[in-house]
């Protein structure tokens, strides 16, 4: 019993050990250069989508363990729906959004109708949308490229472009100043609100934690996004598709953690059995957990065609596996009904801090493969071993 | 004096917490038939288990002597090439398989890397000659029926060069020509010098082909019955299954006779009939009738398969079962329940058999669990308001007395009477009318056991009303006003609290299930 709870606790924080050592390792190895802002800023923009589409990912893992492959699939859909919309049609851009995310919410519903209410695996179903979805992008397209450089406001709006960073409204020097604000006043929100959340807990006799543990927490997290800040002050200031990332972020954490939906989808995946008997309907679980990922999708779908500039039919390609990928490394139980999105979030910068790390050193793409590869099934090996309760084999 | 060919001697066998066996004692003769008796629970299938290696040498204490030599079996395995082969209630057989392939699955023909098909089916056919079934070994198991596929897993047996068979219910799925069939065929083994272990509780069918009847109860051998001396009788076996003394083990209701009889009725079926979800033509819960008044502890006895939990659960938001017929009235109103949810919200609440399977979220904490099946009541536009959350599960710990550290602790890391009060708070965090307790003290202790028959007092006292469902006799006589015996599918009897004893259920049940319906 101790041992699981100790394998639990050590989960909890072994991912952002992990990051804080593989970091440290390519900052010795890289001679500091991982560290420079530029770099920073560039993990961000690069793996927006990662955010984006794992947190989706999130959802449908914590039904049961659930994936969705079709999402890179419906991410250059959608973005090919969109530009030849707007370009080659002359459609106004709001009107463009518009239609890509009701496309993605139409994918989302049509693959969740026969995952949720036909019950066909959704690993069937959206392997066959990831076939369907990569070939209608080619039809759309007729395998050309087409670029939406013109479509200026679009580009902008989703952080793509030359000019992806939020104007500085202050300062005049090398340091963004309206990026550092920021930084410091997401650090007093947060810190805010986590003390008023001690101080009620503990006015109501509730059980709170150790004190000196929150301080510790919110000293290590303050100064996380403050450096993050700071660093990202000196090069450009803030990137535009962090505000869609952060917007994500917050909105599903609190759907996840505080709504009765997303307690659902904890439930469904502890044990479903239990909850069709508690009254509550799992197949509309199932059906929203895809409904938003092709709502995602089709998000992520809008940031990568304005961060190229362009729709191919190439785009989006092994998106699906970044996100999943993301989710096990970030905690998500591969049999459902544990994960969070802070995790998954820690997930997905540990791959981008791999990715980015190895491309700094020169290391062959093939072998940043096999790296992440390992790295993903070192994770849920973890899972599985500590969930048995650190026996590494099964009892036959 | 024959050989004696298998021996069991003090065997004890612990779960935590329970004493599943308590120094039972076993001797089965050489080419005799021996039938193993005893309530649900008592213990039949775990000595089984200990006896074939499904609990390894080292779990349990005491002996097994087979054929003049100590055993130490770690595995099925080991007990098979001794001969020994047990052949379960639920039939391990592989539906989109052949006969001949399951006969010889783990065990196949010619050699690893090429199964030799022509020895395959040419020993399957033998083996199917044999046990009389007139089928090609190349039909597939699930074009066959139940019966058959009890002949097929015999035929296995036989392929494993069985020395000692054992059947644990065999006849339970069976109809009555298949029935017959099957024991004629045990007869016939036992004639080519087969020893047999069946265990039954169709007492008529034992009576007919066993030499001697060993009686378990309660985990202990309670005596072993020779035909040749001793009288067999299916009264005479029933005493011996039953005979315990009640003792306190209830606590007391104050609810006078009077009370009940003017109370309004709460629940009210009628004519319930439940058909199997799978196969469509099966009738599994046979028009039944039946009815709860508040304030009342109704239970519904019955062995297992008797169709409580299928009734139960199909009244549950049709949660079980396919065409669904009868009618329910709570309240003094018809109602239909299309869902789960629509049961809940007219204060309906069905707690069930397996707690880990079908109740609780293991991974979750005690809170979590709590407030499941009633989240709404603890959120604000569906956002779920998580000290309130806190309070209602501290809330209903204490009531129920709950032992864990914090209600944040994973239930799964409870104790089974922990966790079945966690189950029933969380069902009575859903405030119903009537609740439905299906085995709700299997597997726990006999303290925890007081402390939910306490709380059941309590939900009546308050003027729900409880069906409890148990398998338990002395359970359902030491706490029940009222109970209906069900066998079969069917009502086979509804009798007064006061005047029940566990010898009038048991011929009720007995009675039924001789008809062989």
């Amino acid at each position: 019993m101790n041992k699981a709870k100790a394998f639990e606790v050590a989960k909890k924080l072994t991912m952002i050990i992990v990051l804080v050592l593989v970091t440290a390792f390519f900052a010795v190895k890289t001679g500091g250069a991982i560290l420079l802002p530029m770099n920073i800023s560039s993990l961000i923009s690069q793996n927006a989508y990662v955010f984006i589409l794992a947190t989706g990912m999130l959802l449908c893992i914590l039904t049961g363990g659930n994936i969705d492959l079709s999402v890179g699939s419906v991410v250059c859909f959608v973005g090919a729906i969109g530009a030849v919309i707007m370009v080659n049609m002359n459609v106004n851009m709001y009107v463009a959004i518009l239609i890509m995310i009701g496309v993605g919410i139409l994918i989302g519903a049509w693959q969740g109708f026969w995952i949720a209410f036909v019950r066909i695996p959704p690993f069937i179903v959206t392997l066959a949308g990831m076939l369907i979805f990569r070939g209608l992008s080619n039809v759309v397209l007729d395998g050309m490229t087409i670029s939406i450089k013109d479509q200026e406001t679009f580009v902008k709006f989703f952080g793509g472009g030359a000019d992806c960073y939020i104007p500085d409204f202050f300062g005049n020097g090398s340091l963004n100043l309206t990026c550092l604000f920021g930084g410091i006043l997401a650090v007093a929100v947060f810190v805010i609100l986590q003390l008023k959340d001690y101080f009620t807990k503990k006015k109501k006799g509730y059980e709170t934690g150790n004190f000196a543990g929150m301080i510790g927490k919110l000293v290590v997290v303050s100064g996380v996004i403050v450096w993050v800040a700071y660093k990202l002050a000196q090069h450009k200031g803030i990137p535009s598709v962090l505000i869609w990332v952060l917007i994500v972020v917050i909105i599903y954490g609190y759907i996840t953690s505080n709504t009765t939906v997303g307690r659902y989808f904890y439930a469904v995946g502890g044990n479903e059995k239990a909850t069709k008997l508690s009254g509550i309907n799992t197949n509309k679980v199932y059906f929203l957990a895809y409904l938003n990922m092709g709502f995602l999708s089709a998000l992520a779908g809008m940031v990568t065609i304005a961060r190229m500039t362009s729709a191919q039919p190439t785009y989006g390609q092994s998106y699906e596996m970044d996100a999943i990928a993301s989710c096990f490394i970030g905690g998500a139980s591969a049999y459902g009904g544990i994960g969070t999105v802070p995790g998954v979030i820690i997930g997905a910068i540990l791959m981008g801090v791999i990715n980015l790390g190895m491309s700094l050193m020169g290391v062959d793409q093939n072998m940043q493969k096999v790296v992440k590869g390992l790295v993903l099934l070192l994770a849920v090996i973890f899972d599985v071993v500590s969930k048995r309760g650190g026996k590494l084999i099964e009892k036959n | 004096m024959a050989k004696i060919l298998l021996e069991m001697k003090s065997i004890t066998k612990t779960f935590p917490g329970v004493k599943a066996l308590d120094n039972v004692n076993l001797k089965v003769e050489e080419g005799e038939i021996h039938a193993l008796v005893g309530e649900n629970g008592a213990g039949k299938s775990t000595l089984m288990n200990v006896l074939s290696g499904i609990y390894p040498y080292g779990t349990y204490e005491g002996d097994i002597i087979y054929d003049g030599e100590v055993c130490q079996f770690n595995q099925i395995k080991d007990s098979e090439k001794k001969g020994i082969v047990i052949i379960h209630q639920e039939l391990a057989l592989i539906p989109h398989l052949t006969i001949g392939e399951n006969m010889f699955l783990g065990n196949e023909q010619g050699s690893k890397m090429k199964i030799n098909w022509t020895d395959t089916y040419g020993k399957a056919a033998e083996y199917l000659k044999e046990v009389g079934l007139d089928e090609s070994p190349r039909t597939l198991i699930k074009d066959i029926g139940v019966g058959k596929q009890q002949l097929v897993e015999i035929a296995k047996a036989l392929a494993k060069h069985a020395k000692l068979l054992i059947l644990d219910e065999p006849t339970a799925s069976l109809n009555e020509d298949d029935s017959k069939a099957l024991l004629e065929l045990m007869l016939q083994f036992k004639k080519q010098g087969m020893t047999s272990i069946i265990i039954s509780h169709k007492l008529n069918e034992i009576s007919y082909v066993a030499d001697k009847i060993t009686v378990i109860r309660d985990g202990s051998t309670i005596e072993t019955l020779d035909k040749e001396k001793d009288d067999i009788s299916e009264a005479r076996i029933i005493k011996g299954m039953v005979g315990r003394e009640l003792s306190d083990r209830f606590p007391r209701r104050e609810n006078t006779e009077e009370k009940l009889k003017n109370a309004e009725i709460l629940m009210e079926v009628k004519n319930w009939t439940v058909h199997h979800p799978i196969d469509k033509e099966r009738v599994v819960v046979d028009n039944v009738s039946i009815n709860v008044r508040k304030g009342e502890v109704l239970g519904i006895s019955g062995l297992m398969g008797a169709g409580r939990t299928e009734l139960a659960m199909s009244l549950f938001g049709k949660s079980y079962g396919e065409n669904i017929t009868g009618q329910i009235i709570m309240n003094g109103e018809e109602v239909v329940f299309n869902s789960v949810h629509d049961a809940i919200k007219h204060k309906l609440a069905y707690v069930t058999e397996d707690r880990k399977g079908n109740g609780l979220i293991l991974s979750n904490p005690i809170k979590i669990n709590t407030t499941l099946a009633n989240l709404d009541a603890v959120s604000n536009h569906s956002v779920i308001d998580k000290d309130k959350e806190y309070d209602v599960a501290v809330d209903y710990k204490e009531k129920l007395r709950t032992k864990c550290p914090t209600v944040e602790q994973n239930v799964g890391n409870l104790s089974g009477g922990n966790q079945q009060k966690v189950l029933l708070a969380k069902w009575m965090f859903t405030n119903p009318d009537v609740l439905i307790l299906d085995e709700p003290t299997r597997g726990i202790d006999v303290g925890a056991k007081y402390e939910i028959y306490c709380i059941i007092n309590q939900l009546v006292a308050e003027g729900k009303a409880v069906i409890m469902i148990s398998s338990e006799l002395p359970e359902i006589l030491g706490m029940c006003d009222r109970i209906y015996v069900m066998n079969e599918g069917k009502m086979v009897g509804e009798l007064d609290g006061k005047d029940a004893t566990q010898e009038i259920i048991m011929s009720h049940i007995l009675k039924a299930s001789s008809k062989g319906e």
